[in-house]
């Protein structure tokens, strides 16, 4: 918020410190881009530019929205989006292969995209309705669950392993801060530390390699370890301040797989070294704690869960990421928010931000009235 | 939470809790980012090297650059393989846009067969990566001038300066250096895989010293550091890495009497060995008919190689080394010599009419001597004397000392390929053919017959060793002056056996075999080897058949072993001509004039002149003429003339 006579009022409401916030993302992300293309502003730098200015605009014109409102298409939204995934399944199954997208004509939608945040608005909403009383009881975790668990479903067949993870963490962080008794997150999170050894004694030869080859990727340097093998190489070559812009061997040589799109920190670490991928990691951990702020000012239950589970969704996107190109995940395809190129995440993203900053603003409001 | 269970839950507590699960929220994701900060700064500071390392060896290629081959010089410095620039022209296959269109164009441009033109574009097939694929070695600078020109319009052409082994002796040295080709995938493979094998234009030494002495040749491979894509597309090329050229490697060999003895061989098959008598080098050592090495070297045609490898007189066998024949008389010197040692009195005297009984068998000598004494025997090379002494003594009393003068020895010399030959003795006969020595073994010995098998090397060794009493062993490396042990002789005996070698030359077989100088004379003995058996027909009836009436192969092996100066020798010889007949007819002027070209360049030079026009001119002029006629005999066109 910028107090000052000449800008209008309108205009100076605006939550500036986020928009520069992401400005300055997006910024180090079209000039990864403009790199990666070999010092070109096509094929990927200027549409990113394009988009990300066109969905900052829409999450901003987001911003003017009431909670009342966004309280409302909660649901309908959740079954609306619900509904687009079975009809993808359907035409995955007709076209008999993975289908992930409905083609518009002129856009792609993805359709597991926009369950991140939805998913986010209908554990609010459920949680809100939910009477105080009873969230220490089974009813405040089997609606719940099935929420998350049938999207999931619907992603896992498609198959689509990281967005999947992704909504289910989302979901449980939503339920974690709900207030959903520990035991439910305990007992399960030990079972599952204690099943994966023996669940691994128990899988195929094929099964085990793919995770060995996750814990040791050079055991396969040329295989499925590829990906995390080059890109630990671009990473550490960079050194603390890089090899210079312009000048990553590894993805000007295309050593580098997918260096525009889910790898593109490691494009970006290469040439910036360590000060630019952590002063990158540094402004994601702003914005994530700017919607941290917004949850925790939340007046309303609705608004406090929404904003925790949006901020939620962007730092899974960051750390699933980050943790992926770094070699402490597996490659599960999850892209780096505003600076891999591709509009998904960043319509995700922006429809996350444009609901925050709603939120924001309405705290903003409500609190000059008080 | 105890408490909180006991009561109802109401929103106040609900708010309480959503603060802690922030809280706890928020201290999770800041873990997480101090992790992934953390981890960052491992792979980047402390992992630093090490990935740096990796980014380098994905980014840089090197291309090997073929080192210059050593060169092979002569105990003078003079070449006898040399590396000649030249064009050549490869395709880029990455490079290529349209191979169809571009491969056409070259064809046109430097009149490739179409046989070759199909070769291309099979290898272009295959190729894969960085692979070149040659289009011509040797490009005449026109044909590679007009390509240079050209290309602009030729994309994926590179023409480039190379270089071509050459060997200016051209065949003499055909069988001394071997030749140099292109690595096959059995090399290759033996080589571990080495990627210099696989650059267009490295050749490694196929035969001969080229092969044997090949990692002192080859020299360091040099590097065009380069740039390149993980498709290996090239992006820029990065400052290079000199190539170290090979060692030279100089040999004994002496080059101008080495030519001077090929040639002198004319066309006759077989060769000629000459020993420096005090160190062992070896000064010459053709074997002839030869193959040119520089037909090799850039690929010999199949035509080529046919008439090369139907020729009777092995043009592709290094005689020297390879070809083993029986020793005939030229073992009497030394059977002389074990003799002497046995306690044989020299002035005994055999009678010699010609035959000599054995049981139920005789055994024959050339000519009725009458009595002989072991001078006498040696000079006139008389057979019944060595029949009749060789079997008083017994084998065990001369076979150890025939060896030790060299016959069947193994010399360690760097050549791939030898054949020692055998000395027999009961042992060897009774683990060879699983039977006793026999009294006619003893006979066919000692006239170097039967079982006895030598190469000419080691009868050049033995004829140096008698020259020099020592031990002499032969060498194809200068070093320092070796120290060879005395023979196990008095030197009485050698002085005996070098002064009836001198009497052979003086009036003996090779009376006609005399150096036309004043003060040299060499000492040798001559020798015929049977490669057939004559029949009692011959013998009682018409006479023995003239070597000149009989098939070539049917002809008998013409040997000679000398040195020279008798007195205070300096040099040794040998030369087996294969079915030459007499080696006092053929092989012992050989030696003559080789041993001439040493003290006497002209005389030896006049000599060779007189030789090579009373067989039909030069060398180049006969292997024209010979082509020709193989050629023809065949249907096969001509070959064009060449401006060479």
């Amino acid at each position: 918020m910028i107090s000052s006579a000449i800008i209008p009022q309108p205009l100076a409401k605006l939550p500036w410190s986020l928009i520069f916030l992401v400005m300055g993302i997006a910024t180090i992300g079209i000039m990864t881009l403009f790199s990666a293309a070999g010092g070109s502003m096509s094929p990927w730098a200027m549409k990113q530019a394009i988009t990300i200015l066109a969905f900052l605009t829409l999450a901003v014109g987001m911003s003017w929205t009431s909670e009342a409102t966004i309280k409302q298409v909660a649901f309908p939204i959740y079954g609306a989006v619900l509904l687009m995934l079975i009809v993808v399944e359907a035409v995955g199954f007709v076209g008999k292969g993975a289908q992930r997208w409905i083609d518009l004509g002129f856009i792609r939608l993805q359709p597991s995209e926009f369950m991140k945040p939805g998913i986010v608005l209908v554990l609010a909403r459920f949680y809100e309705l939910l009477p105080a009383g009873d969230i220490r009881s089974w009813r405040a975790i089997w609606p719940a669950a099935a929420l998350i668990g049938v999207p999931v479903g619907l992603i896992i067949l498609q198959p689509d392993l990281g967005t999947a993870l992704m909504i289910s963490f989302i979901g449980v962080t939503v339920m974690f801060v709900a207030g959903v008794p520990l035991r439910v997150f305990l007992i399960p999170g030990t079972a599952l530390a204690v099943a994966i050894p023996v669940v691994y004694e128990f899988l195929h030869g094929y099964q085990r390699k793919r995770i060995d080859i996750f814990l040791n990727p050079e055991t396969d340097p040329l295989g499925a370890g590829y990906h995390i093998t080059q890109s630990k190489i671009a990473i550490g070559s960079g050194g603390i301040f890089g090899k210079g812009y312009l000048n990553g061997s590894q993805s000007h040589l295309d050593y580098l797989p997918e260096g525009h799109t889910d790898f593109v920190f490691a494009t970006m670490v290469e040439e910036w070294g360590l000060f630019g991928g952590a002063l990158l990691i540094l402004a994601f951990a702003f914005v994530i704690r700017w919607g941290m702020r917004v949850a925790a000012n939340g007046k309303t239950r609705f608004a406090q869960l929404t904003a925790a589970g949006l901020s939620a969704t962007i730092f899974f996107y960051v750390a699933i990421n980050l943790m992926m190109v770094m070699g402490l995940a597996p490659v599960v395809g999850v892209p780096l928010p505003l600076v891999s190129f591709g509009g998904s995440a960043v319509m995700t993203i922006m429809l996350c931000l444009g609901i925050l900053m709603a939120l924001e603003r309405q705290q903003r409001t409500t609190s000059r009235l008080i | 939470m105890k408490i909180e269970n006991a009561r109802r839950f109401t929103s106040v507590h609900q708010s309480l809790t959503f603060s802690r699960r922030m809280a706890i929220a928020a201290g999770a994701q800041t873990a997480v980012g101090a992790l992934l900060i953390g981890r960052l700064g491992w792979l980047s500071v402390a992992e630093n090297q090490r990935y740096q390392l990796l980014s380098e060896s994905n980014r840089v290629q090197l291309i090997p650059v073929p080192p210059r081959r050593g060169w092979i010089v002569d105990r003078n410095g003079k070449p006898i393989a040399i590396n000649r620039s030249s064009f050549r022209v490869d395709i880029i296959p990455q490079q290529l846009t349209d191979a169809e269109k571009v491969v056409a164009e070259l064809a046109a441009l430097m009149q490739l067969p179409p046989d070759e033109v199909e070769r291309i574009g099979r290898e272009l097939k295959e190729s894969r990566g960085f692979q070149t694929v040659s289009v011509a070695d040797n490009v005449p600078y026109d044909q590679y001038a007009a390509i240079t020109v050209r290309l602009p319009d030729l994309p994926g052409i590179a023409a480039t300066r190379g270089f071509t082994r050459y060997y200016p002796a051209g065949s003499a040295v055909g069988q001394l250096v071997g030749y140099v080709g292109v690595a096959n995938a059995k090399e290759y493979e033996k080589e571990d895989k080495n990627p210099l094998l696989l650059v267009p234009g490295v050749k490694i030494g196929k035969e001969g010293l080229e092969k044997t002495l090949e990692q002192r040749l080859r020299g360091q491979p040099g590097g065009q550091r380069v740039e390149v894509t993980a498709r290996g597309k090239l992006v820029k090329e990065l400052d290079p890495k000199p190539d170290r050229s090979g060692h030279t490697v100089q040999l004994t060999i002496d080059s101008d009497l080495h030519t001077y003895a090929a040639r002198r061989i004319g066309d006759q098959s077989g060769s000629i060995v000459v020993l420096d008598v005090h160190s062992g080098d070896v000064l010459a050592m053709p074997s002839m008919p030869s193959f040119d090495p520089n037909n090799f070297s850039d690929g010999i045609s199949s035509n080529e190689w046919k008439m090369l490898s139907e020729d009777d007189h092995l043009p592709l066998v290094d005689k020297v080394l390879e070809g083993l024949y029986p020793s005939g008389s030229t073992i009497k010197p030394l059977m002389a010599l074990a003799l002497l040692k046995a306690g044989v009195d020299p002035s005994r005297k055999v009678v010699c009419n010609r035959a000599y009984p054995l049981g139920n068998h005789v055994f024959h000598c050339d000519a009725r001597h009458g009595p002989v004494n072991m001078e006498e025997a040696v000079v006139r090379s008389c057979d019944i004397y060595f029949y009749d002494t060789c079997r008083r003594v017994g084998v065990q009393a001369f076979a150890p000392l025939i060896k030790e003068m060299g016959f069947g020895e193994k010399f360690e010399l760097p050549f791939d390929f030898q054949r020692f030959g055998t000395v027999p003795d009961p042992e060897w006969m009774k683990r060879r053919y699983h039977r006793d020595w026999q009294t006619y073994d003893t006979i066919n010995m000692s006239i170097g017959q039967g079982n006895v098998l030598i190469n000419p090397l080691q009868l050049a060794v033995a004829a140096a060793r008698v020259a020099s009493g020592r031990r002499v062993m032969p060498r194809i490396m200068p070093g320092t002056q070796p120290n060879f042990a005395m023979l196990d002789v008095s030197p009485k005996d050698l002085e005996f056996v070098r002064q009836a070698m001198g009497g052979v030359v003086q009036n003996g077989t090779a009376a006609a075999s005399k150096l036309p100088l004043e003060n040299v004379q060499m000492a040798g003995k001559t020798g015929t080897a049977q490669v057939r058996r004559i029949t009692m027909a011959e013998r009682y009836g018409g006479g023995v058949i003239a070597n000149e009436s009989l098939a070539w192969r049917m002809r008998d092996h013409s040997l000679f072993m000398g040195f020279a100066p008798v007195e205070n020798p300096r040099y040794a010889a040998a030369a087996i001509i294969e079915h030459g007949g007499f080696g006092a007819q053929v092989a012992a002027p050989l030696v003559r004039d080789t041993l001439l070209f040493l003290f006497d360049k002209q005389k030896a030079l006049a000599s060779l002149q007189a030789y090579e026009e009373s067989i039909g001119g030069p060398p180049a002029v006969r292997e024209v003429r010979k082509t020709a006629a193989w050629r023809a005999s065949r249907g096969l066109p001509p070959l064009p003339e060449t401006s060479a």
